[in-house]
């Protein structure tokens, strides 16, 4: 039998588009695929449609610079060849960042994705006092960063109160959160957390977490958050707990970039 | 923030909204231009929300148009949904095009499709949120022109007041003139009214100010009058005369969201040939024109190609009537089916051919087959000229059977002129036939769930301008919940009642179709009375306030019952008759009068019958018919 042939897109997703649900962006990817022709695998039946996968969906109004979809192809010539033709079919504000071709027992871009890197940043008049400069509330203080950031980390459990359609759930988000620092070069806080299915954790629960536990509340839409990378994990090594974190790309044995 | 970016509502508003999408542009295929570039500004709406709007094929293809002129940029326009109307209030905020975001009075034209009557109030919802004023009479240069399309406009006369022109017939053949003389008269410095008054003399274009309508005692109309002398007392409606030489969007926008119509829309004909005096699409776009076969082709993969819809949709209004389907759907079949693309097959005779086909494209244990009889009994079917009989759908519905369909859905309308209760029992009557037909074709052991599942639908009959009825009154709600009441009964004492469904429309909202339809200039100020009270999204039945609607006719003086229950003398002029469509209103009379002998009349590709679009001098006049 023939080898399946899966290849894994990284794709931006920026500007105006961050409105786009996710359900709405694989309709988009269904439809730019067929303008580009991609020989993309079909299911049977009478509705057939394309067999693919994306990671963590992102909440509507996010930008990300690394979303990523996994396709079954019919046929490959090159990998160049299909970040081409769905770049020049796509709209500027999703980009085809790169393209790998997936190794054969590679578990699929939404079972394997384990965490996520994110830039968050905030619209200007609400960044939280615990964090601003000054009394303003329009930029960050690194050092106040710092140290409110250290102060919640080094916390042993943080409860978080997840509103669910059926009540509400207390979840623990200290386990989830892999790095949280403040970033100098961009100005923002840089976090990096658990995104798999079981465990994902959101900017927003944190930040809302650090406000908190500063006696404050976070102001609605206050986060402007940008999803940096997605991760999966290699094969835990003996002795090791988890496997190593890697973009999601690098599991592929080829990719472009 | 680079200028691609910019969106004309804030963060907070698009995160606080439902469907943010439908607000932001940006999707494949929007035209985008240089601004400094352009000249005209064309902003095109259509008065209702986007994944309605977008499923428009008529704005696509003007859309199309205007873009491909250089000094034109045409953008798009839709009705904020509720939630953001609120907002956009609130905060002042002037609605916006969706290529651009900038507010919509900065531009040249603003251009409303109208393709029913109960969109009226959301033309004045566009027109306020706009910051435009409602009303004609009390607009300046600042604000852009406004100008209605599209079949209400062929009877505009209560939707007078808030239009500066109304172009009467298919957009493609005069928008030209009109943007060029629009360019001279800015260019001298001309006044709106001098600018109007021109673009009035135009073919096909009404300026609905610059006439007089005066009334008798009775309420009736007693005169209609330009005011220049150089205006027509008639404006005839513009049409393409060859569909293969005109604009079709090649690259129609391709929306993120889902909207209703997700699809490739391929226009296969204009026209209809059957002449059922209820249907006023069936008189106005006439005559019958179709598109080659090899030009069809050409657009089908070339669409497809630029979309990349998994779906393709035939458009017309009769399909099984154009020529060269055969060919064409065999052509589709192969190249779609290569293309994991899905055909759908909307306004198809059901007969073997159509069943054949539609087996080839639809899974038959999941669809349902329609019929639209339009009226049950062949007597009023005869009346209203639906060339349907018994045995046909009967015929149909066996083979359908036979071919493994289990489900049927059955189209009727209730309170046709002369309908009796004989007519409409025959709906049940009709219906149980069919699934007699299904328990007799298909044996006990091959029944997949057992049993048939029959449909029945009933929509209230709005006579409209421009058909063989607009002489016809129109029942009142009492009399159409009656009807719908004796048509439930009729099904209900069927054998075979437990296989069919009955599901019947609104009555409210079909009388104020009515009123609309054939109303005149005194209906303006009732809608906008309507609309001031909170009246908008009516053709939503969650947002139609009847109470409002009444309320506004009282407090204004008019009494809708003059516009529907009353037969109008064959003599009356009609807040209509200054159009001319090319169906003669002698032919329209002769048709309402064999409707009440219940006289048949041959369609077009039978037979000639003289009803006047031969006049254009294009399409099926002059085929040679079999």
């Amino acid at each position: 039998m023939e080898r399946a042939l899966f290849i894994r897109v990284k794709f931006t997703k920026t500007g105006a588009i961050r409105y786009i649900g996710h359900l709405d962006v694989m309709r988009y990817f269904q439809k730019c695929i067929r303008r580009a022709e991609i020989d993309v695998a079909y299911t049977g039946g009478f509705s057939p449609h394309q067999i693919m996968t994306f990671a963590s969906p992102l909440s509507v109004g996010l930008e990300s610079q690394a979303e990523y979809m996994d396709l079954k192809l019919n046929s490959l010539t090159s990998l160049q060849e299909i970040a081409d033709a769905l770049n020049a079919v796509s709209v500027p504000e999703i980009r085809i960042a790169d393209v790998g071709l997936l190794p054969e027992n590679a578990g699929n871009a939404m079972a394997s994705v384990a965490a996520a890197d994110y830039a968050v940043e905030f619209r200007t008049g609400k960044v939280p006092a615990c964090l601003a400069e000054g009394s303003g509330q329009s930029a960050l203080d690194p050092d106040k960063c710092r140290a409110v950031i250290d102060k919640l980390l080094a916390r042993t459990e943080i409860p978080y109160t997840k509103v669910l359609k059926k009540g509400e759930r207390i979840l623990d988000l200290r386990p989830g959160i892999l790095d949280f620092h403040f970033d100098e070069e961009r100005c923002a806080l840089f976090l990096r957390c658990d995104a798999s299915s079981a465990g994902n954790i959101k900017p927003i629960q944190v930040l809302e977490s650090i406000c908190a536990m500063e006696g404050e509340t976070l102001a609605q839409y206050a986060l402007l958050v940008t999803r940096l990378e997605m991760y999966t994990r290699k094969p835990a090594a003996e002795g090791e707990e988890n496997g190593e974190l890697i973009p999601m790309i690098g599991i592929c044995e080829e990719h472009l970039a | 923030m680079m200028k691609t970016d910019f969106l004309a509502l804030p963060d907070e508003i698009l995160l606080s909204i439902d469907k943010p999408e439908r607000y932001i542009g940006h999707e494949v295929n929007a035209v985008v231009k240089d601004l400094s570039k352009v000249q005209v500004r064309f902003a095109m709406c259509f008065p209702d929300v986007y994944e309605i709007g977008m499923s428009h094929l008529g704005i696509q293809i003007l859309y199309d148009m205007f873009n491909s002129f250089e000094d034109t940029w045409c953008e798009r326009v839709y009705s904020p949904w509720t939630d953001l109307d609120q907002v956009m209030r609130e905060k002042k905020i002037p609605l916006f095009a969706l290529e651009s975001q900038s507010p919509v009075k900065d531009f040249d034209f603003l251009g409303i499709t109208i393709q029913y009557e109960m969109c009226y109030t959301n033309i004045l919802q566009v027109l306020d949120l706009s910051q435009i004023p409602l009303e004609s009479k009390d607009r300046t240069w600042d604000v852009p022109i406004v100008i209605g399309g599209g079949p209400c406009t062929y009877n505009p006369e209560p939707i007078a007041d808030f239009f500066d022109l109304f172009y009467i017939g298919e957009g493609e053949t005069q928008y030209r003139a009109l943007l060029d003389l629009y360019k001279e008269c800015r260019a001298k410095g001309e006044s709106r009214e001098g600018f109007l008054r021109k673009a009035g003399c135009l073919p096909g274009i009404y300026a609905p100010s610059l006439y007089d309508v005066t009334y008798n005692r009775d309420g009736t109309i007693a005169s209609f009058d330009p005011r220049y002398p150089e205006m027509p007392r008639k404006i005839r409606k513009e049409i393409v005369g060859a569909l293969d030489d005109t604009y079709y969007p090649m690259k129609p926008v391709v929306p993120y969201i889902k909207c209703t119509q997700d699809r490739v829309v391929l226009e296969i004909m204009r026209g209809c040939i059957r002449g059922c005096r209820f249907c006023q699409a069936g008189e106005l776009y006439r005559p019958v024109r179709q598109r080659s076969v090899e030009t069809l082709k050409r657009y089908a993969m070339e669409m497809l190609k630029n979309t990349g819809h998994e779906e393709i949709s035939l458009s017309s209004l009769s399909s099984s009537d154009y020529t060269h389907l055969p060919e064409l759907l065999d052509y589709l079949l192969e190249e779609c089916s290569k293309r994991h693309i899905n055909i759908s097959l909307p306004s198809l005779r059901i007969d073997a051919f159509s069943l054949d086909v539609m087996s080839k494209v639809q899974d038959v244990k999941k669809t349902s087959l329609t019929f639209a009889p339009e009226a049950g009994s062949q007597r009023l079917r005869d009346v209203i000229n639906k060339g349907l009989s018994e045995e046909v759908i009967l015929s149909g519905a066996r083979e359908a059977f036979e071919g493994g369909w289990t489900r049927v859905k059955l189209y009727f309308m209730l309170g046709h002129p002369g309908e009796t209760d004989e007519d409409i029992v025959g709906i049940g009557d009709l219906a149980n036939k069919i699934a007699a037909e299904f328990f007799d074709a298909v044996p006990k052991e091959k029944r997949v769930n057992g049993r048939v599942q029959i449909v029945v639908s009933t929509s209230f009959f709005v006579p409209k301008p421009f058909t063989a009825f607009q002489w016809a009154p129109q029942c009142s709600k009492e009399q159409f919940i009656e009807k719908a009441y004796t048509c439930r009964q009729g099904i209900a004492s069927q054998l075979n009642q437990k296989s069919i469904k009955y599901n019947w429309h609104e009555a409210d909202v079909s009388v104020l179709e009515g009123v609309l339809a054939r109303g005149d200039r005194r209906l303006c100020k009732v809608i906008r009375r309507a609309y001031e009270k909170g009246c908008f999204y009516d053709a939503w039945s969650e947002y139609y306030h009847h109470d409002r609607w009444m309320e506004s006719f009282a407090e204004c003086g008019v009494d809708p019952d003059f516009y529907t229950v009353r037969e109008r003398p064959d003599d009356e002029i009609f807040p209509w008759d200054f159009i001319d469509c090319g169906v003669s209103r002698k032919f329209l009379l002769q048709e309402w009068h064999n409707a009440k002998e219940g006289k048949v009349t041959d369609n077009c590709a039978e037979k000639c019958s003289g009803c006047g679009a031969a006049s254009f001098g294009v399409g099926i006049c002059f085929a040679s018919r079999s």
